[in-house]
């Protein structure tokens, strides 16, 4: 796949200064709506996660007229509501050396230097505020005996400074978003449209003025006009089928927006978390996420021998190789996502794997039942083993787990500036769907910050900023023909192909390629394969596709196959990302950028930039970098042995 | 595994719907119930039949979109599990089984298995909620909170809002959904200012949609994925008696 190289992106609207300045003048700068002209201004979301959902109840609270999409039947279902472990906020209300600067500096770090300082910042500083606002919401954080809220420690860091409601923080949190927007709703300020799905941005003179949905339903196709559009509709590592994601997750609105002239960045970047429940066969329609805090007593091995069939318990000890404790001996069973998954992934390619299919490693929590007592381990763990069992049918208390890698989150997204506006004017990409704060790889418990951080307290501001030149009159009605009968074409093409294989067959495959392919590790010459191969399964998907029912009823096949077809195009989008940056980084490796260790190498020369894809209609993208400084936090190689 | 199924087929809210029988072979006992439902309805796209609609989304239990009253318990007869976390393991070779949706007037059928659960969205809108507009909160500790009354406020609010309690309810009652919701703030300090109107409110809107009433039959706790106490539905009546006293 051919690119070509545009000019650098200069200005990403960052005021100058001390960094710690930085959000107050922005706010300060940003120009006010009085509340009379709010009213006559109208604000599209799209999604209903942490970040749609926060962003539409405060829109709404700001007296905006605010339109609401989900695809869901409720905008209570969004995934954010999956998310277990807990949500980071530089509070220090340990007194154990926390601070702002802090978790902006774990945060720029843990992103492998990819990450732009000044949004990294905003957001350290914002998190705070986001613990006052659930809190006061009602969301049932986990206390002390003193009343105090309880914290933990997370993914590395050296500090407690993650907040959780046991293992359903997500859904805690997403509840409280979703309670502000039910109560914005019955006040008039939004209107919600549940079974809605977004097909098409409308772009006229310049900018973002709507979207065309399809009324799942009905199968009605409608148009949706407004002053800005705010996108909220999360991450696309449902390209590779397979992943924690809800089913329903998809690229379709983000990549829609892509072709109508927002640019894409660092699509490339995915993270692949180390412990879920690995594949039991080819039916397989989602895995299953297990806790990371597993690998504080869990220990994970493999057998020494190649093809070794016997059953874990009659493996003896000294044929067993626990390889991430010989490896790195220093963090042993608690190195980083990144690190631990490409470990399982190299044991398993030597065909030392366990399980159906040999895609798989234990998890043995044998000696911790041993050490601790079987109670202090149920204590511990048992809700998490519980679910294991239900999945699998195998009680980890007498059988190791089994574990393997899986696509989690996506780093990626549509390209935003300081105030989270995209290429397009009036166009805002809040949450997983932006690519602003992570950098190449997210710290657990981040996740739920960034969106949170995005749709009560960044947008709100820098939106009325935009909105202070509106209303911006009525939107011309050829751009708004022109997309809905786009949208109709699509959807009449798809129906017309009337061939043999269903579109989940063809996400199956595509899915396939671009795990061996563009997954965990990228050689240029799988890259080139991928890339070779997916422009022909497209053709083969227009051309085989089978879409059974009608356009005008509930047809969830069409549903389906509408966003394989968008899949396939991102695909080739991270693939080429892939290709171009050869050098390793965060959740990124590319085989040929390793030290002598097999650890990954950044190319910090060559590659401190963020990667920005412009659509081009004849098939050639155009990069667009934007450099990366670091003025405060000096770049380093990651080391964990 | 060979298994015969009994499924509801409405292609929409005027069609009178009935059930039709399918037979899915080789299903392995390791998928999942939905991803049962997945292959066969491959099977029926290719043939050229409408598939099976069904709701569904995060697979993994907690976002409370998938369900079907199954052998006739909601979300099947293992205890404290959704629709997409009953595996095929807990059936029997052969066995037949019914699937049905969610069956309650305020829960009107979409399509076959998909049924409309706004209702309980307005439930929320009524007074689910506690009034506080973005950036105006005071620092987390400002209010501690008991942990038992944290842990408890918990306890409820951990409902996904999947429907399950109305499917088992044999007067069609919402009354463990919106308790849930009653207790989980009424139990926070942060929810006392609200704390009687938003029981009058809700309790008000939950009869506005035709759920039926709690006559303490319990049916709705045990078929809950989440296990949401009966004693909340004590709770929301102490707190709606209140508010109508005042």
């Amino acid at each position: 796949m051919k690119y070509t190289e545009g000019p650098e992106i200069r200005d990403t609207k960052a005021p100058e200064g001390p960094i710690e300045e930085r959000w107050e003048k922005r706010k300060f700068s940003a120009r006010l709506v009085n509340p009379a002209n709010k009213r006559k201004l109208n604000v599209i979301v799209v999604g209903t996660g942490l970040a749609g959902g926060s962003a539409a109840a405060t829109l709404g609270e700001l007296g905006y007229n605010v339109k609401s999409f989900c695809y869901q039947d409720t905008p209570r279902r969004a995934h954010s509501i999956a998310a277990q472990g807990g949500i980071n906020a530089a509070k220090n209300y340990r007194g154990d050396g926390d601070s702002i600067y802090r978790l902006f500096y774990d945060t720029v770090k843990g992103g492998d230097f990819r990450a732009r300082e000044s949004n990294v910042y905003r957001l350290a500083q914002v998190s705070v505020n986001i613990i006052d606002q659930a809190v006061a919401q009602g969301v049932p954080f986990a206390r002390e005996y003193g009343g105090l809220l309880d914290t933990r420690s997370f993914g590395g860091a050296q500090v407690s400074r993650t907040f959780y409601a046991r293992g359903q923080t997500g859904q805690q949190l997403l509840l409280g978003a979703y309670q502000a927007l039910e109560r914005q709703i019955a006040a008039g300020t939004v209107e919600m449209f549940t079974r809605h799905e977004m097909l098409d941005l409308i772009v006229a003179d310049g900018r973002a003025r709507g979207i065309i949905v399809r009324d799942m339903v009905t199968g009605e196709i409608e148009r949706h006009t407004a002053d800005a559009v705010v996108l909220a509709t999360g991450g696309y590592g449902n390209v590779f089928f397979l992943s924690t994601n809800a089913k329903g997750c998809n690229t379709t609105a983000i990549w829609r927006a892509h072709e109508r002239g927002a640019y894409f960045a660092n699509p490339c970047y995915t993270q692949i978390h180390p412990t879920c429940i690995p594949v039991s066969g080819e039916y397989q329609s989602k895995l299953t996420l297990m806790s990371e805090s597993l690998r504080n007593d869990g220990r994970v091995w493999v057998p020494l021998r190649k093809d070794d069939k016997r059953a874990p318990g009659d493996i003896p000890e000294d044929e067993r190789d626990y390889y991430l404790e010989r490896i790195y001996p220093a963090f042993g069973n608690l190195v980083p996502r990144d690190i631990a998954s490409r470990a399982a992934k190299n044991v398993c390619d030597e065909g030392r794997g366990v399980g159906p299919g040999g895609l798989g490693v234990y998890l043995d929590f044998r000696d911790a039942i041993n050490r601790l007592g079987r109670d202090a381990v149920e204590k511990k763990y048992g809700n998490l083993f519980e679910m294991y069992e239900r999945i699998t049918g195998e009680n980890p208390y007498d059988v190791p787990m089994r574990i393997y890698p899986a696509v989690h989150y996506t780093m990626g997204g549509l390209w935003v500036d300081y105030d989270l506006q995209s290429t397009i004017p009036g166009l805002f990409v809040i949450g997983e769907a932006n690519f602003s704060d992570h950098g190449a790889n997210r710290l657990g418990a981040s996740a739920l910050m960034q969106g949170l951080a995005d749709g009560y307290f960044v947008l709100p501001t820098t939106l009325g900023d935009y909105l202070a030149d509106g209303p911006f009159g009525e939107v011309d009605e050829a751009a708004v023909a022109e997309a809905e009968l786009k949208v109709r074409d699509r959807i009449e093409r798809l129906l017309a192909v009337n061939g043999t294989r269903t579109p989940d067959s063809f996400h199956r495959e595509l899915g396939r390629l671009m795990w061996d392919y563009c997954g965990m590790e990228r050689t240029e010459e799988s890259l080139r394969k991928a890339l070779e191969r997916i422009p022909e399964l497209r053709k083969e998907f227009w051309e085989n596709v089978k879409v059974s029912g009608t356009a005008e009823e509930l047809n969830q096949v069409l549903e389906k196959a509408g966003r394989v077809a968008d899949f396939f195009d991102l695909a080739e989008l991270m693939c080429l990302d892939a290709l171009v940056r050869t050098e390793s980084c965060g959740g990124h490796f590319r085989a040929e950028s390793q030290d002598a260790d097999g650890e990954a190498l950044r190319d910090d020369e060559a590659f401190a930039h963020v990667s920005a894809w412009e659509h081009s209609p004849d098939g050639e993208p155009v990069l667009h970098k934007e450099p990366l400084v670091y003025e405060y936090v000096k770049m380093t190689q990651r080391s964990y042995k | 595994m060979n298994l015969t199924l009994r499924v509801w087929r409405q292609s929409g809210p005027s069609d009178a719907g009935r059930m039709v029988t399918y037979r899915v072979e080789e299903v392995s006992p390791d998928m999942s119930f939905l991803e049962m439902l997945d292959v066969l309805n491959e099977r029926l796209i290719l043939e050229g039949d409408d598939p099976i609609a069904f709701d569904h989304d995060c697979r993994e239990g907690i976002c409370g979109m998938c369900g079907m009253v199954i052998n006739g318990v909601a979300h099947g007869e293992q205890r404290a599990t959704t629709t997409c976390q009953l595996h095929m393991r807990h059936f029997e070779d052969n066995a037949t089984i019914t699937i049905e949706p969610w069956r309650a007037a305020p829960f009107p059928v979409v399509k076959d298995l998909v049924v409309d659960r706004s209702a309980f969205d307005r439930i929320i809108q009524a007074g689910g909620f506690v009034s506080v507009p973005a950036g105006s909160a005071p620092d987390a500790h400002s209010v501690p909170v008991r942990k038992e009354d944290a842990d408890a406020a918990f306890d409820a609010a951990t409902c996904i809002g999947c429907g399950a309690c109305v499917a088992a309810c044999p007067n069609g009652s919402a009354s463990l959904f919106t308790a849930a919701k009653i207790t989980h703030l009424s139990l926070l300090p942060q929810g006392q200012p609200e704390r009687l109107s938003r029981a009058k409110a809700m309790v008000d809107q939950m009869d506005a949609e035709g759920f039926g009433g709690c006559t303490n039959t319990g049916e709705c706790t045990a078929v809950c994925p989440k296990g949401i106490p009966l004693d909340t539905i004590a709770q929301m009546n102490t707190d709606y008696l209140k508010a109508n006293a005042k």
